[in-house]
């Protein structure tokens, strides 16, 4: 497996926009079709968001580093940071945010994990020491026909 | 933020001059949403068709905007761009807000 691209910054909403970019930047020398482009970047900003907004949620130094590896068919990309572990220590199932009731009680939140689940084809998460290791990967169409 | 506000047919039409209703903006989207739409013809467009990316906290946005409008008012979607249109429908959030592919569609909807 080839790095194809990494990159680390100050977990805030700002800093995660331009990583954001960036890895999507490093991302174009392997001729991601525009639909996979646009699924990794929707998974990529959910799971930094919820590293901003809940590991990192009362410090603004926490460091987030994304590592992305390009296998022949995967696309993993994969986010660490040093917060406390995610709930019971297992990714969140990721149910449909429940739209059912009135205008009132629509969801305003709670889409990110379930986003993350439709849009990637495997999820993988460890707690290793005193950091947090969650990978998406992504199937890579072919490239011959 | 940016946005910028007209009429026509009796609606009024938000649009939003950014490429992206992310994390980062989220929160000022909604209070210059709330500042644009505090009056106003009782339903509003918004105009999407600048945004080309838009995560769970610019559709909580959204999502909020519409509240904010009460329940007679309505707040109606015109011109999603691909992945705007994929957030909206993971989140089935689709059938909650009418979307129309263009903002012509959307103001000529109203005619009828």
């Amino acid at each position: 497996m080839t790095e194809t691209f990494a990159c680390s910054f100050k977990a805030t909403e700002q800093s995660a926009r331009s990583c954001i970019t960036a890895v999507m930047e490093g991302l174009r020398d392997i001729e991601l079709p525009v639909d996979r482009a646009g699924d990794v970047q929707i998974a990529l900003a959910e799971a930094v968001n919820n590293i901003v907004e809940h590991a990192y949620a009362d410090r603004t130094d926490g460091e987030i580093s994304i590592r992305c590896n390009l296998s022949p068919n995967i696309l993993q990309i994969s986010i660490s940071d040093t917060g406390p572990p995610l709930p019971k220590g297992e990714l969140p199932a990721g149910l449909p945010a429940d739209i059912s009731g009135p205008l009132e009680t629509l969801p305003e939140g709670g889409f990110g994990w379930h986003l993350i689940r439709e849009l990637t084809c495997r999820l993988q998460y460890e707690r290793q020491a005193d950091s947090n290791l969650l990978s998406l990967f992504f199937e890579m169409p072919g490239t011959q026909s | 933020m940016s946005l910028t506000s007209t009429e026509a047919d009796g609606a009024q039409i938000v649009t939003v001059n950014a490429d992206r209703i992310d994390a980062a903006m989220a929160i000022q989207f909604k209070e210059d949403m709330r500042s644009e739409t505090e009056s106003g013809p009782a339903r509003v467009i918004l105009d999407l068709s600048l945004v080309q990316f838009i995560d769970s906290s610019g559709l909580g946005a959204i999502v909020a905007a519409m509240k904010q409008l009460g329940r007679d008012r309505r707040l109606d979607l015109a011109g999603p761009t691909p992945m705007v249109e994929k957030v909206f429908r993971l989140t089935r959030m689709d059938t909650i807000f009418t979307l129309y592919d263009s903002l012509n569609d959307a103001v000529s909807a109203n005619k009828t």
